[in-house]
C-alpha cells in the first residue's frame, strides 16, 4: 500500500484482501443457494419416483376392490380412523386454544403451551406405546385405539394453530361485544369463533394431513388385518394405508412392492393436496382478516 | 335487579326484568361452563404427559426391576432367553441421529439463510413452502423410498466412494451387500430434520433487525461477514434450539428407520453396517412380542426414549425462551 503510487485513473476494482473476502462471500452465497436447491431436488426426486412407480399400479379396480387386487379397505379404514380422531381432537383443540387466548393468566398460558409443545415433540411411537398399554395390551387391537392415538398427535397441532388465529381476531370485536353487555360465552360463540373459523379449519386440515400418514402408533394398535374387505367395526383392527405400505415393504414381494407404490402415490397425493389446500385457505383468511 | 324487586311497575316491565334476570343467571352458568370446559381441554395436555409417563414406566416396571440401570449398557438382546439390554440400540439411536444432525443442520441453516437473506421475494414464496412440504411426506413413504431407491444408490455408489477416499477413518468401513445401514438411516433422518430446522432458522434470521445488518454492510462487511458477524451470533441460541428440536425428531423416528437400518444387533464402528435404534426396535418387535418380559423390556426402551425426547424438547424450549428474553432485554 505504502509503496504503490496512487493512480486516480485506475478502475475501481477490488484487489488483494478485499477480492478474497468477496470471493469467499460469493462462495457462501452459492453454497446457501445450492442447499436450498438440494432440498427442493430431494423433494422432486421423491415425488417423481413415487409418481412413476405408483402410476403403473393405479387403476379403477385398484381403488375399489380389496386385497389382493386393490386397496379399498385400507383407504376406507384410514378415512374412518382419521375421521374419528378428528372428531375427538378438534373440539378439544379448539377449546384448549380458547382457554389460552380468552381465559388463561400468563402463567397458565406458558404452562399449557409448554405441555402442548412437549406432546407435539414426543416421538409418535411413544404415543403408540401409551395407547397400546392403555387400550390394546391383554385385549385386542382396535381401530378406536388407533383413532385415540392419532387424536393425541393432532391435539397440539390443532390447538396451536387455532390459538394463532384466535390471537389475530381484532381486540375491538371483543371490546364491542363487552360494551354491549354481551356475556363472555355468547361473545365466544357468536363473534370470536365465527371470525376465526377459516384458520381453525386450516389447522385441522393440516393436522389431518399429518395424522393420515402416521404409521408408528397404528403399527402397534391396528396392524393385524388382511385387507380383503372393508371393515367399519372400530372395536377390531381396521385396515389402513400406512401400515399396509409398511408391511408390504417389509415383505418385499414384487406384487406387494407395486401395490405399495400405488398406495404411496394415493396417500402422498391426498396429503399434499390437503396441505396445499390448507395453505391457500390460510392465505385467503389472512387477507380477509387484514382487509 | 332493582327493577325486578320493585313490584310497583307495570307487569310487563316486571316480566321483562325477570326474564332478564333468568338470562343473566343462565349467562353466568354458561360462562362458568365454558370456562370449565376450556380449562379442562387446556389441562388435558398436562394430564396426557403425566399419564403417558406413568403408564409407560408402570408397563416397564418388570424389566426395570429385573435389569436395573445395567440395561442401558448391556448389549445382548435375546427375547428367547429372556436377556435384554439397550446398549447397542442406544448406540444406534445416538449415532444415526447425530449423523443426521451433522449432515442436516448445516444444510438446513444454509437454507434458512438463503430464504431469509438471499432469495428474491418471488423465489422465497416458492422454495419456502416446497421445503416445508418435505416435512409433510409421511415417514413410511420416505422409508419405503429409502429402501428401494436410496439404499441401492448409497450401497453401490456413495459408500464405495466414501470408503475409497476416507476409508482410513473407521466410520467409513467397507460397504455391505445390502443397502440397509446406519448411514442410509441417517440420510433418511436428514431429509426429515432439514425442513424442521430450516423453517425455524429462517424465522429467526428474518427477525434480526435490518438496520444492524445494514450498519455492518456500511462498515464494509461482505454479505458473508454480515452473516458471520451479526446474523449468526445474535441468533445462535435459537439455532441451537432448532437443531435440538430436529434432533428430537430424529431420535424418535421409528418407521422409516426400521425400514432402512437393517435391524442389526451388534455395535459397529462403521456407519455402513446395519444397526438398530430404540424406536425402531419397539416398532418392529412390540406387535409380535408374546412374553411379558419381552413387552416390559420394549416398554423400558420406551421409557428411555421418552426421557431423551422430553429432555431434548425441554432444552430446546428453555434455550428458545432465553433467546426471547435476551432479545427483549436488548430492545
Amino acid at each position: 500500500m505504502t509503496d504503490a503510487a496512487f493512480d486516480p485513473a485506475a478502475p475501481l476494482t477490488a484487489s488483494g484482501n478485499l477480492r478474497r473476502r468477496r470471493a469467499f462471500s460469493r462462495l457462501t452465497e452459492f453454497g446457501a443457494t445450492a442447499a436450498a436447491l438440494f432440498a427442493v431436488g430431494v423433494l422432486a426426486i421423491v415425488i417423481y419416483t413415487v409418481l412413476v412407480h405408483g402410476a403403473s399400479a393405479l387403476s379403477f379396480e385398484f381403488l375399489v376392490t380389496g386385497a389382493p387386487t386393490g386397496i379399498a379397505p385400507e383407504l376406507v379404514g384410514t378415512a374412518l380412523i382419521v375421521a374419528v380422531a378428528t372428531v375427538i381432537a378438534m373440539p378439544l383443540g379448539v377449546l384448549a386454544a380458547l382457554f389460552l387466548t380468552e381465559f388463561a393468566t400468563p402463567r397458565m398460558v406458558r404452562l399449557s403451551k409448554l405441555t402442548l409443545d412437549l406432546i407435539n415433540g414426543l416421538p409418535s411411537i411413544i404415543i403408540g406405546v401409551f395407547i397400546f398399554i392403555l387400550l390394546v395390551d391383554h385385549r385386542q387391537q382396535s381401530g378406536f385405539a388407533g383413532s385415540v392415538a392419532l387424536a393425541i398427535i393432532m391435539l397440539p397441532l390443532i390447538a396451536r394453530g387455532a390459538q394463532e388465529v384466535l390471537l389475530l381476531v381484532p381486540g375491538n370485536l371483543r371490546e364491542g361485544a363487552d360494551a354491549l353487555g354481551v356475556s363472555r360465552w355468547r361473545t365466544v360463540l357468536t363473534v370470536i369463533l365465527p371470525s376465526a373459523l377459516g384458520g381453525i379449519l386450516t389447522a385441522t386440515v393440516l393436522a389431518v394431513a399429518r395424522a393420515a400418514g402416521e404409521t408408528a402408533p397404528l403399527i402397534l394398535v391396528s396392524s393385524v388385518f388382511d385387507g380383503k374387505e372393508v371393515l367399519l367395526d372400530m372395536s377390531h383392527a381396521i385396515p389402513n394405508v400406512p401400515v399396509r405400505i409398511f408391511t408390504l415393504s417389509e415383505e418385499g414381494s414384487p406384487e406387494g412392492i407395486a401395490q405399495a407404490w400405488g398406495m404411496s402415490l394415493v396417500l402422498i397425493a391426498l396429503i399434499l393436496l390437503a396441505s396445499l389446500g390448507a395453505r391457500a385457505m390460510h392465505a385467503r383468511s389472512l387477507r380477509k382478516m387484514s382487509s | 335487579m332493582s327493577a325486578a324487586t320493585s313490584a310497583t311497575g307495570p307487569s310487563q316491565v316486571a316480566q321483562q326484568a325477570r326474564s332478564g334476570q333468568r338470562r343473566k343467571q343462565f349467562d353466568r352458568l354458561a360462562d362458568g361452563l365454558l370456562f370449565g370446559v376450556c380449562a379442562f381441554a387446556a389441562l388435558l395436555g398436562l394430564v396426557l404427559i403425566l399419564a403417558i409417563g406413568y403408564q409407560v414406566v408402570v408397563g416397564a416396571e418388570p424389566a426395570i426391576s429385573a435389569f436395573g440401570l445395567g440395561f442401558l449398557v448391556e448389549t445382548t438382546w435375546q427375547p428367547n432367553f429372556g436377556v435384554f439390554g439397550a446398549g447397542s440400540l442406544l448406540f444406534g439411536t445416538i449415532v444415526s441421529s447425530f449423523a443426521a444432525l451433522a449432515i442436516g443442520a448445516p444444510i438446513a441453516i444454509s437454507i434458512g439463510l438463503y430464504l431469509s437473506l438471499l432469495a428474491p421475494a418471488g423465489v422465497r414464496g416458492v422454495i419456502g413452502p416446497l421445503v416445508e412440504m418435505l416435512a409433510a411426506i409421511p415417514s413410511v413413504i420416505l422409508g419405503f423410498w429409502g429402501i428401494l431407491i436410496l439404499a441401492p444408490f448409497v450401497q453401490g455408489t456413495l459408500e464405495p466412494w466414501l470408503h475409497d477416499r476416507l476409508g482410513f477413518i473407521p466410520i467409513f468401513g467397507a460397504p455391505q451387500t445390502t443397502g440397509a445401514s446406519v448411514f442410509t438411516a441417517s440420510l433418511i433422518l436428514t431429509i426429515m430434520v432439514v425442513p424442521i430446522i430450516a423453517s425455524i432458522s429462517r424465522d429467526l434470521f428474518l427477525a434480526v433487525p435490518r438496520d444492524v445488518q445494514d450498519g455492518a454492510s456500511a462498515l464494509g462487511a461482505t454479505r458473508w461477514e454480515v452473516v458471520r458477524g451479526v446474523v449468526l451470533p445474535s441468533t445462535a441460541s435459537g439455532v441451537v434450539a432448532a437443531s435440538l428440536l430436529g434432533l428430537g425428531r430424529a431420535l424418535g423416528e421409528a418407521i422409516a428407520v426400521t425400514q432402512v437400518i437393517g435391524a442389526g444387533a451388534a455395535i459397529n464402528a462403521s456407519l455402513f453396517q446395519t444397526g438398530d435404534t430404540l424406536a425402531s426396535r419397539i416398532a418392529s418387535q412390540l406387535p409380535g412380542a408374546i412374553t411379558e418380559m419381552h413387552k416390559a423390556a420394549l416398554f423400558y426402551l420406551g421409557v428411555i426414549l421418552l426421557v431423551i425426547g422430553l429432555v431434548s424438547n425441554l432444552c430446546a424450549q428453555w434455550i428458545g425462551s432465553r433467546f426471547d428474553y435476551g432479545r427483549m432485554a436488548t430492545k
